[in-house]
């Protein structure tokens, strides 16, 4: 009898699983279909940039390419939305002696942007500088130079909803890791096959986000995806399968999360409609660098933020009210913490536009003091797994937005 | 120091030495003079220091009478030859052929002969040196060869305004001393002054006693010149290279000297080998220069009063009229009114307080500007012919000013600059300063000359200049001060004094130089903007036309057409 069960719970397996196959193929398919509609746009894009500065030169006219300004001063937050977004400032490069060589430089680029997405490959911003050598006079002395003028694209493509990843740039860092509730389906690059990657197998190990996610689908029942600062509490919490207890997905952030693992979240949560939630340092830089990025994007990079953030996030922890409540170990704040607080209190419009914010901020300033997450180590080395996670995820519409 | 003595009192060291110097002997007291502390045993401050106090064995007036005695001058220079120009071997060396070859030179334009002048340096032992100097001047007589040689302050060029070399007569003879005070060897001399008569061969020292020369040597010799002489001074000394060897100086000599041929034979054989020669750029001499008497403006009461004393005239009004410059009989009356003194008074008669109403009376008078026809520039053509000789440059210019007045004296300044060609234009500006077309060597920060460059800004004519200093570029810069007196900082006639009106002349010479070569340098360095301008749209162009076709997939025909736009477009503008 428990033989036949057998058979048939393996028959039932397989028929599931060559189900999901074909669910899965069917998914990639969609999001290369997807893809492929975003590269047309991108090449068309290009063109047309091209095209403008062709036309220009045929009429005699003096040719010039228009860029956006990257600062936190030209970036506007906008509330509804949930990030932040370029302002309408822009530098206008005219061609001139002066200026001939970036501007042949810009042009040699977007020509290898396009064979980039013509064949389906992708460069780092290093493999870009390399790849200029060709260009002879045109070529980059140093990558800085490479590095501003790819920057200078991006911004000029930005505008027209195209990410630097959609012109095949890469960074060279890749993203955090990832454990938990997940399958991510990977379609190779070169066959279409399908690689069903199940971040539950990792063992104590963890899924690395790789630096371009674009190509990336999913499957999941997770309830919600758990970003976390420290790599020693992602480690924890991966060790004892936390991730099962909760039934989530972990993300480690390390640090403030690169592009890669921001888009990554984002994506995830975007399509599977999921919300996340930020653990952090209860510290200036931890809430106005580390989870504001997140949240909404970056200064210099608010061309971006569109794509590379997470509007839906909520902060769980830690909040200086967590410090009192679980009366965690502390450390004053430093003079460079102090000032790091009052600047996003004064000029970061994330935290202007956010009253909830401000007394949290203001409520740290007060308290004098700054907590790690770690800190709850002090009441049990699974105290965090245990009593605060539990406890702050019953109440999940107390968290800060 | 006290100021007897004839008609001129020597200055103190380190004073502007505008005071005349006087040809007679200076008396100076031992407890009086701070020399006189050298020459003695010493002072008690500098024992007692290091010796436990000893009971005071107070002296009096008489014991202290018995000590003082005469100090000959050449006593007195012996034992501060840094005054002259003698502090370390390498100095003395250079002083010596300096000394040699300014008489040279003097002499040699006096007798309205273009000066061929040979400096030969031997090196006998490693720190012994024989340095010769051969001219083919007039020679001179043989009764004036032991006084000029062999005595301090002798010379026919003390008692006259006139623009010439050695304002005193100190030079030669100091280095014979130095030679004797180092070596023990005497001076040796070759002189002949004209082919028909026989050349002398004289060995002298100088008895520091009594500044008088002994000869220890005469003879008539056999010699290749028709005229001229020869001097050798054996002496302690070091060989130097770079900006302040023997032969950096000659060849600033030869710049300011046009019409002078100079040879130099260094130190060999492992030195550099055989004669450099300095050639001369023009046979002309420089013009003859006349004598002139002092102005008014320019005599001190101390001075004033001597020359009362001295004065051949019978009454004050004659020795106004004759014994300076500028004044006129009607104009000696007007001095003698307003000082309310007789114009009849006989000059040895009168006091001093008389004395000094006729000093103010004469400085509030109006009187003209004394002649400028005593000083001969080099001029602008011939130092533009001799820097275009020396130094390989893209740009040269050249300035004489007019002659004007400091202190009653004429001077005027000339200066000329090379620019670009091999220079380093990382490296401070070359500086060479000339007093009466005699090289400064030393003391360059002291000197007014320098000031007067580094208080020039140097910045509006193109050039990086460090503030208070010199300015920083490929350039040569000489200023030359021709005058009948020309102020020195102390006795070693090595800085130019500051006097106000010379730093400013001085500068409006340099501006008039710094405007010539900011327009050659702003000029160049636009057809280097121009040259860059080229070679971008030669570069990048092309560069441009790839990119679109890279993008846009066109063909080479039309790419040419981009590129032909475009370089349309960019020649057609600036570049802003």
């Amino acid at each position: 009898m428990a033989a036949k069960k057998t058979k048939t719970a393996g028959a039932a397996k397989k028929k599931a699983t060559s189900a999901s196959d074909t669910d899965a193929s069917k998914r990639a398919e969609g999001v290369r279909r997807k893809n492929s509609a975003l590269d047309d746009v991108t090449l068309g894009a290009i063109r047309d940039s091209a095209s403008g500065v062709h036309q220009q030169v045929n009429k005699r006219g003096k040719p010039d390419m228009a860029f956006p300004i990257r600062s936190l001063a030209n970036v506007k937050y906008a509330e509804k939305k949930g990030y932040f977004e370029i302002g309408g400032q822009k530098k206008v490069r005219a061609l001139t002696v002066n200026t001939v060589k970036s501007f042949a430089q810009t042009l040699r680029m977007m020509g290898l942007s396009k064979t980039l997405v013509e064949t389906n490959d992708f460069a780092t911003k290093r493999d870009a500088y390399y790849q200029s050598k060709n260009w002879d006079d045109a070529r980059f002395d140093e990558q800085n130079e490479s590095d501003a003028v790819m920057d200078d694209i991006e911004a000029m493509f930005s505008v027209r909803g195209l990410s630097r990843e959609q012109l095949r740039f890469i960074p060279d860092e890749h993203g955090g890791a990832v454990a938990g509730n997940l399958v991510v389906l990977d379609p190779d690059r070169e066959t279409g096959e399908v690689e069903r990657i199940d971040c539950t197998r990792f063992g104590s190990g963890a899924y690395s986000i790789p630096s371009t996610v674009e190509h990336l689908s999913f499957e999941t029942d997770a309830k919600f995806i758990l970003a976390i600062e420290t790599g020693g509490v992602f480690q924890r919490l991966q060790s004892h399968k936390f991730w099962q207890t909760a039934d989530c997905i972990l993300v480690s952030l390390a640090g403030v999360p690169t592009r890669a693992t921001r888009r990554f979240i984002r994506k995830l949560s975007d399509e599977s409609k999921i919300p996340v939630y930020a653990f952090v340092d209860c510290d200036p830089y931890g809430i106005s660098n580390i989870y504001r990025t997140l949240k909404v994007g970056s200064g210099n990079a608010a061309h971006l933020s569109q794509f590379f953030c997470v509007p839906q996030a909520r902060f769980l922890g830690v909040t200086p009210q967590d410090i009192r409540d679980y009366q965690l170990p502390t450390h004053p704040l430093l003079d460079v913490d102090i000032k790091r607080a009052r600047d996003a209190l004064k000029n970061d419009p994330f935290f202007k536009a956010h009253k909830p914010w401000q007394k949290a901020m203001n409520d740290l300033l007060q308290m004098g003091v700054r907590a790690e997450q770690q800190a709850l180590a002090k009441w049990g080395l699974n105290y965090v797994i245990d009593e605060y996670l539990p406890r702050k995820l019953a109440n999940v519409g107390q968290f800060l937005p | 120091m006290n100021r007897q003595g004839s008609l001129f009192a020597p200055a103190a060291v380190g004073e502007a030495a505008s005071e005349r110097e006087t040809a007679a002997e200076v008396v100076v007291s031992a407890s009086a003079s701070k020399a006189a502390d050298d020459v003695e045993t010493g002072s008690d401050d500098r024992a007692g220091r290091r010796r436990a106090p000893k009971a005071r064995n107070n002296a009096t007036a008489a014991d202290m009478a018995k000590k003082q005695r005469d100090i000959s001058v050449s006593e007195f220079f012996a034992k501060n030859r840094h005054l002259l120009g003698f502090d370390n071997p390498a100095k003395a060396l250079l002083t010596t052929v300096k000394e040699a070859v300014d008489n040279s030179l003097d002499a040699c334009e006096e007798a309205g002969i273009a000066p061929d002048i040979r400096v030969e340096i031997v090196q006998l032992e490693e720190t012994r040196f024989r340095v010769a100097i051969e001219d083919n001047g007039p020679g001179i007589v043989k009764q004036q060869v032991p006084k000029i040689f062999g005595r301090l302050l002798y010379g026919s060029k003390f008692h006259r305004l006139r623009q010439s070399r050695g304002q005193q007569g100190i030079g030669i003879s100091a280095a014979g001393m130095y030679g004797l005070l180092t070596t023990g060897k005497p001076v040796r001399i070759i002189t002949r002054t004209g082919d028909k008569k026989p050349a002398n061969l004289f060995e002298l020292v100088i008895d520091t006693k009594t500044n008088d020369p002994r000869v220890t040597r005469e003879e008539t010799v056999e010699w290749h010149h028709a005229h001229g002489t020869r001097v050798e001074i054996e002496l302690e000394g070091a060989y130097r290279g770079g900006k302040q060897s023997v032969e950096a100086y000659i060849r600033q000599i030869a710049l300011a000297n046009p019409h002078a041929r100079l040879e130099y034979l260094p130190p060999g054989p492992d030195k550099t080998n055989g004669v450099v020669l300095f050639d001369r750029v023009t046979r002309e001499l420089p013009p003859e220069t006349a004598e002139i008497k002092p102005h008014p403006y320019g005599v001190e009461l101390g001075v004033l009063m001597q020359m009362f004393r001295d004065t051949e005239a019978r009454n004050l009004r004659g020795c106004l009229q004759n014994d300076f410059s500028r004044v006129s009989g009607r104009l000696a009356d007007e001095i003698c009114e307003r000082a309310h003194v007789k114009a009849t008074r006989r000059p040895s008669e009168i006091t001093r307080d008389e004395a000094e109403k006729v000093h103010r009376a004469i400085i509030a008078t109006k009187i003209m500007a004394p002649p400028t026809d005593c000083i001969a520039p080099i001029g602008e053509q011939l130092i533009g012919r001799a820097l275009r000789q020396e130094v390989k440059a893209d740009f040269y210019a050249t300035v004489t000013r007019k002659p004007v007045v400091y202190r009653g004296n004429p001077f005027l300044i000339e200066a000329g600059l090379a620019y670009g060609g091999d220079q380093s234009a990382e490296e401070t500006i070359t500086l060479y300063r000339y007093a009466n077309r005699v090289p400064l060597q030393y003391q360059q920060g002291a000197c007014a000359a320098t000031r007067a460059v580094i208080s020039t800004d140097w910045r509006s004519y193109q050039m990086q200049q460090p503030k208070g200093a010199l300015p920083i570029g490929p350039m040569l810069l000489m200023i030359h001060i021709a005058s009948v007196w020309v102020p020195f900082t102390s006795e070693s006639k090595e800085a130019i004094a500051h006097y106000d009106e010379i730093v400013k002349e001085m500068r409006l010479a340099l501006q008039e130089c710094g405007r010539q070569v900011a327009i050659f340098i702003r000029k160049r360095r636009r057809e280097a903007d121009e040259a860059k301008k080229r070679s971008y749209i030669d570069k990048y162009l092309p560069q441009v036309a790839i990119g679109l076709q890279e993008i846009l997939g066109f063909d080479d025909k039309e790419r040419a057409k981009v590129v032909e736009n475009l370089t349309l477009l960019l020649e057609k503008n600036r570049g802003a």
